[in-house]
């Protein structure tokens, strides 16, 4: 293995309360995040990612298990001796400091000279575009401005590893795009390993290198966003991830038949028997003429969205499926509530998952 | 006649009582002070504008003494207790609840729940024993005894400020290489300084307050301001006690302002 | 849980304790240890310049209620003593039930002020709550006694000839409690009423309430947590108050206070005084666990 992990969790474990009353927050999830790479952390709340960061970061210590750094344990290492810096999900900016103090703590707690700490923090504060702003206070600044602070703050002391706990949640959605531009930038830049939490899936497919599924404690799937999506392992990761169509199949040797006679190509090692097959609603497409395509549907509604139209329909068998109809590429409206229609699956986009 | 807008919060007649509550309540006070300017030595009948009673109360040798040993004495009880209530704040707030915080909690709002007049009979008993038993005649029973029941009104702004504290500006400072002495010297205590002030002022308060408790505690020849007054109350009344009250409230009013600046929540 | 978090728990509870200390030892040593030694004094036999001789009687609580006749050794009702009490009591309960007469319309009129005009009415109120209370009963001495300002301001306009007698009477003591206290009435009466939301009222009247049957049926079941507090904060230092008795009531208008303070002076039996301070510490005993009975039922309910 030529290339090192920046961190790796072997078996790490973590239980909150006892007895009776004991939550597992984090269960068994071992996890290798390969040095100068950005990975996203991905689940809705309460699936345990924020507790992972935190195992990492050293604010909890695990209740079994153990947290590498560059193959080295540092599970028993306070979170002051780590060289790993957290940008917080409140920002956490110390409201007494100035933006350089803020900017300064981490070198100034290492004991680095003034001088050096000096030019750092200058260096930092111009990466995020705020030097104008040192001598303000957190609470004079506005929201997307203090989270730069807390970026230049957390990138100072120059850590090998960069956590970011959905830094960009509290900020509007333009502010949010910028700012997920511009953290690929310093990534690329800087050449850190991010480990970014979200739980915005559009944000972990357009941000990351790879991203780790989670969901109740576990970690369901890793992998880069085009195999998450195109290739979701079970039905939470299908769901979480996008838009997708839930049809009940069965399968066997590389064909799946849905409402009983229409079969289609699956990859050979898809798991056999009764499944649940997913097809995302751009892979479905839509036939005026029922007659040329394998299956029919009647339309049950259409929703207009500007640049496409969700039709919803109801497959032969009962199952009912959405599709993404786009009028431009279609040259026509997408059909109305009532219309039969004909429907074929893009080859290759079937994905058989394992429940 | 302007017509008056329906309110459902309105009652008739509750505005006309609380505005003759407050009058009632700074009336009496307002004459103390007026007459602390009479010319005069009544403190009924008004005798022209006069000054002189702040230079009488000034150059008499005996307030001047007990003036002292209240500032002394609140002085030295204020920062014990303050002291003492920061550490006990930080032990008891944002942590796992125990048993033992219950009691701690209970112990220190004791003062607060058990008449003055009764700590007062036990100290009195407690401390008479010891002064045989010692010799020792001097200020500490009283330092002692105003450190006690200055503690609750030290640590309840003290405690107050940490529960408002953001926990994640600690971990901040963690991550950022900051032992947990740095994080507590750099980041706790800055943050902490308001509460521990507003704890500071109204310790002292409390303490420059004190009647019953010093009443008991007290040796022969240890007046403090207010048990000095209390015996002049009694004997003849002059404007110089107006005197003297008039700074001493002017001396409260000031720091309870502070301390309502200090505490006032910041929008 | 790991031994790494055990380890955590026990650090956490070891740290309590450890910075507590200092302030427990303080505390123990200057208010709550001493309370206990009192205890034991109140069994004691009193000496005779004072302080007690250590031998065990059981005399002082019985003195609390009962007087012993020096002739025939018989007991009978301790007449001096129980008017005292009962003078304490009524006292303190009057003093009570006129501050929540004065003090809600207060506490009512500040709180649906608006938020300026609410946090400087609130500042009013408690600056005389933080001002000494000597002063205050002071204060009121100088108003209300024979030579005092309401009573030259009477003669002088006409009114009286010969000067209005309040000042050592019960009415005095009243007058002065209800002064000192009121603000103790008013900061949770305040608190309780911030709280309420107004709506409600509207809501009643709306229903067909009169404005009695809405401040009956709504307003005082829902703010009931902070008219108990309240009449607690102003009954219990109502009951052990010294300072105001002692300057408006004069000698003979004694409340439990001056009667406990007389036991170590002029009447030097410190057992009696004693027994009185544990008697006094109970009755306040009493009235907290009605309080904390009383608001926290109220909680369970809400």
């Amino acid at each position: 293995m030529p290339k090192e992990n920046a961190i790796e969790t072997r078996s790490s474990r973590k239980v909150y309360g006892a007895g009776s009353e004991a939550v597992v927050a984090l269960d068994d999830v071992s996890i290798a995040i390969r040095k100068g790479e950005f990975f996203t952390l991905l689940g809705p709340s309460g699936c345990g990612k924020t507790t992972l960061l935190r195992l990492i970061a050293g604010f909890e210590t695990p209740t079994s298990g153990h947290i590498l750094l560059n193959g080295q344990d540092i599970t028993d290492v306070p979170p002051n001796r780590r060289p790993v810096n957290t940008v917080f999900q409140s920002y956490a900016l110390f409201p007494h400091l100035s933006v350089r103090e803020n900017v300064g703590f981490g070198l100034q707690m290492k004991g680095r000279p003034a001088s050096e700490i000096g030019t750092k923090v200058e260096r930092a504060l111009s990466m995020v575009q705020l030097g104008a702003m040192a001598d303000r206070k957190p609470a004079q600044l506005s929201g997307g401005q203090q989270q730069r602070v807390a970026l230049a703050r957390a990138l100072a002391p120059s850590p090998e590893v960069l956590l970011l706990d959905e830094p960009l949640s509290a900020l509007d959605l333009k502010l949010r795009k910028e700012m997920q531009s511009e953290l690929k930038r310093l990534q690329h830049e800087l050449g850190i390993t991010f480990i970014f939490v979200t739980h915005d899936q559009e944000e972990a497919l357009t941000m990351s290198d790879r991203i780790g599924v989670m969901s109740s404690g576990r970690l369901l799937q890793i992998g880069s966003p085009r195999e998450i999506y195109n290739h979701p392992v079970n039905r939470f990761v299908a769901d979480f991830i996008g838009e997708t169509n839930f049809i009940p199949a069965d399968v066997h040797d590389g064909t799946a038949t849905i409402a009983g006679d229409i079969a289609m190509q699956v990859a050979p090692d898809s798991p056999q028997g009764r499944h649940t097959i997913a097809v995302r609603p751009e892979h479905v497409r839509i036939l005026n003429d029922p007659a040329a395509a394998p299956m029919r549907a009647t339309v049950t509604d259409t929703t207009y969205f500007g640049t496409d139209s969700h039709v919803r329909m109801l497959l032969q068998g009962g199952t009912e499926i959405v599709a993404r109809y786009q009028s431009e590429a279609a040259g026509g409206d997408a059909p109305t509530t009532g219309t039969d229609v004909g429907v074929s699956f893009a080859p290759g986009s079937v994905q058989v998952l394992q429940d | 006649m302007a017509r008056r807008e329906f309110s459902a919060s309105r009652i008739p007649g509750f505005p006309t009582v609380a505005i003759l509550v407050f009058v009632a309540l700074y009336m009496p006070i307002l004459m103390l002070v007026i007459y602390s300017f009479n010319a005069g030595d009544s403190i009924a009948i008004w005798e022209g504008f006069s000054f002189k009673w702040y230079p009488v109360a000034w150059n008499n040798e005996q307030v001047r003494e007990v003036t002292f040993r209240s500032l002394t004495v609140a002085t030295m009880a204020s920062v014990i207790a303050t002291t003492v209530a920061t550490m006990a704040a930080l032990g008891t707030t944002r942590r796992r609840r125990t048993g033992g915080q219950t009691f701690i909690y209970l112990m220190i709002n004791q003062p607060l729940m058990v008449p003055e007049i009764v700590t007062a009979v036990a100290l009195l008993i407690f401390f008479a024993s010891i002064k045989v038993a010692t010799g020792y005649q001097g200020l500490g029973y009283l330092i002692a005894a105003h450190s006690a029941f200055c503690i609750p009104f030290a640590y309840l702004p003290i405690r107050a400020r940490l529960e408002g504290m953001d926990r994640t500006l600690e971990v901040a400072a963690s991550d950022l290489y900051a032992t947990p002495w740095q994080a507590f010297r750099h980041v706790t205590l800055p943050l902490l300084m308001p509460g521990i002030a507003a704890g500071l002022m109204l310790a002292f308060v409390t303490s420059l307050d004190d009647v019953v408790i010093t009443l008991f505690v007290k040796s022969a020849g240890q007046d403090t301001l207010p048990t000095y007054m209390l015996a002049q109350i009694r004997r003849s009344v002059s404007a110089e006690v107006n005197a003297i009250s008039t700074l001493l409230l002017l001396l409260t009013v000031i720091l309870l302002t502070a301390f309502f600046l200090l505490t006032r929540k910041r929008d | 849980m790991s031994a790494r978090e055990e380890a955590e728990t026990r650090r956490d509870a070891r740290n309590t304790w450890l910075l507590s200390a200092p302030a427990l030892v303080i505390l123990t040593l200057a208010a709550a240890g001493p309370l206990l030694i009192m205890l034991v004094y109140s069994f004691l036999t009193p000496g005779d310049y004072g302080n007690v001789v250590w031998k065990f009687s059981t005399d002082a609580w019985v003195g609390t209620i009962l007087s012993k006749d020096i002739f025939d050794g018989t007991y009978s009702l301790a007449d001096a003593h129980l008017t005292i009490f009962w003078r304490s009591v009524k006292l303190s309960l009057i003093t009570t039930l006129f501050t929540f007469i004065v003090g809600f319309p207060t506490a009512w009129f500040i709180a649906t002020r608006t938020a300026r005009t609410r946090t400087a009415l609130l500042f009013l109120i408690t600056i005389p709550f933080w001002t000494n209370l000597l002063i205050r009963t002071f204060a009121i001495n100088q108003i209300i006694r024979n030579e005092g300002i309401l009573n030259t301001f009477l003669i002088y306009l006409g009114v009286i000839d010969t000067p209005l007698v309040i000042i050592y009477s019960d009415f005095a003591v009243f007058l002065g409690m209800t002064y000192v206290y009121l603000p103790l009435m008013v900061l949770p009466l305040f608190a309780a009423i911030d709280r309420f939301d107004m709506k409600l009222l509207e809501a009643a009247y709306d229903l067909y309430a009169t404005r009695l049957q809405v401040l009956r049926k709504v307003v005082f079941p829902i703010v009931r947590p902070g008219i108990v507090a309240g009449s607690i904060l102003v009954f219990i230092p109502s009951l052990g108050a010294y300072v105001t008795p002692r300057i408006l009531g004069g000698g003979r208008n004694m409340m439990i206070g001056n009667f406990i303070e007389l036991q170590f002076g002029q009447g030097r039996n410190w057992p009696l005084g004693a027994a009185l301070s544990v008697l006094l510490l109970l009755i306040v005993a009493a009235a907290l666990v009605v309080y904390i009975r009383a608001t926290s039922r109220e909680t369970s309910n809400g």
